[in-house]
């Protein structure tokens, strides 16, 4: 296996960790860092399979680099939603969340 | 690249396991702890990767500002845990196994020969402005990409202001409950020797992006680094700091640069060769001010405004 795989492969199983995070943890907060476990997955899932050649494609670590940021915006508005949640309810979970357990 | 070596092994595998056990962490702080671990160990492995620029961005906004946000806002909602342990619910495990096994066919049955753009780049790299391959798709050959991400940003900005100024429970952090100066000798010391190192770091990084590992979004992100340090250390950030106009400085900047382009007969964002270094660095600058500007200011929100 070469370098460029294995990081590719964690990629694809910190994603699915992730999204299995975001659904099952009812905590906000708590979703927001599984979303963020997922997005570094995919971003590995981006750049490593073009860190196969003698040097590493510029492309991809751009978009990845582009993706960070817009993860940090969309983290900071869903962390201040939360926040705005909790202080209006006290709750940190939306209401509905335990009753779908089905 | 280089050849998969043990550390790669271990690396891999403890970014696997910090996920894992930062997602059934029982206690929310031990996750974020353990997510900003996770973040550091990742900027190690863009490193193996050979992408220093993202090890940067991931260290920076990844580990440092998303983690100070979930720390923060942490803080902020007191005696809301909602959950005990983690729990494995059957339908979502599936789900999420079904997407995980997908993308690892897609990543084993990748065509062997890579077919990327490096080549591309290199070989127009003398018309971008710029000598560094990574800069030069950022703001060059994808400014689009650029130029909408510095929209998001300063979208973001505008929907945390506009959810309004709230009191924040902890009356340490109150502004119009604290003193002045609340930070004893230790934390003064620290921050008077660190925001100046940050502020020299965030200038580097800036520099050096034409050439080298580094650019606007590091040292945008190294700079609100320094915010968010007064800010927990009770020193008030300068009200034009968080101004409308510098908040949106670098969209509207690349935004005008790309339209006096088309005004010009080109297309949108069509820089001309030899004016695309001039036009790059004022376009790296702005949006270094108003990056460091949303990201700090995305942290402090509308607390501090009184």
């Amino acid at each position: 296996m070469t370098l460029a795989t294995w990081y590719a492969l964690v990629g694809a199983l910190l994603a699915a960790l992730g999204l299995h995070g975001a659904v099952v943890r009812r905590h906000l907060l708590r979703k927001v860092l599984a979303l963020n476990l997922a997005a570094s997955g995919v971003f590995l899932l981006l750049v490593a399979p073009g860190a196969r050649g003698p040097t590493t494609d510029p492309v991809p670590q751009a978009m990845v680099i582009t993706g960070i940021v817009v993860a940090v915006s969309a983290s900071a508005l869903a962390i201040w939603l939360a926040r705005r949640l909790h202080a209006e309810t006290g709750r940190a979970a939306l209401p509905d969340a335990e009753d779908d357990r089905a | 690249m280089g050849e998969l070596e043990a550390l790669d092994l271990l690396l891999g595998l403890a970014l696997v396991a910090l996920a894992w056990r930062l997602l059934a962490a029982p206690d929310l702080f031990e996750g974020i702890v353990l997510f900003v671990t996770f973040g550091l160990l990742l900027s190690f492995a863009w490193v193996r990767l050979g992408a220093p620029d993202v090890a940067l961005a991931e260290a920076a906004i990844g580990a440092g500002l998303t983690g100070a946000l979930l720390l923060d806002a942490r803080g902020a909602m007191p005696g809301a845990s909602v959950e005990g342990p983690a729990r494995l619910r059957w339908p979502v495990a599936v789900l999420a196994a079904a997407t995980g096994g997908v993308l690892v066919a897609a990543v084993l049955t990748l065509p062997a020969a890579p077919a990327g753009l490096e080549g591309a780049v290199a070989a127009r790299l003398e018309e971008s402005g710029v000598a560094h391959p990574v800069t030069a798709v950022l703001l060059n050959f994808r400014g689009y990409d650029t130029l909408l991400e510095l929209g998001v940003l300063w979208l973001a900005w505008l929907a945390v202001a506009a959810a309004g100024p709230r009191p924040d429970p902890r009356p340490e952090l109150r502004p119009d409950l604290r003193a002045e100066a609340p930070t004893g000798p230790v934390l003064a010391a620290l921050v008077s020797q660190l925001v100046p190192l940050l502020i020299l770091v965030g200038a580097y990084l800036l520099w050096a992006g034409a050439h080298a590992p580094g650019g606007a979004f590091q040292a945008g992100a190294i700079l609100a680094g320094g915010g968010v340090l007064l800010r927990l250390s009770g020193v008030p950030l300068p009200e034009a700091a968080r101004a409308a106009p510098v908040v949106g400085l670098g969209f509207a900047l690349f935004l005008g640069v790309g339209l006096a382009q088309a005004a010009a007969g080109r297309r949108f964002l069509e820089l001309l060769p030899a004016q695309a270094h001039d036009l790059l660095v004022l376009v790296e600058v702005a949006a270094t001010v108003s990056i460091a500007a949303v990201l700090a200011a995305l942290f402090a929100g509308r607390r501090s405004v009184s």
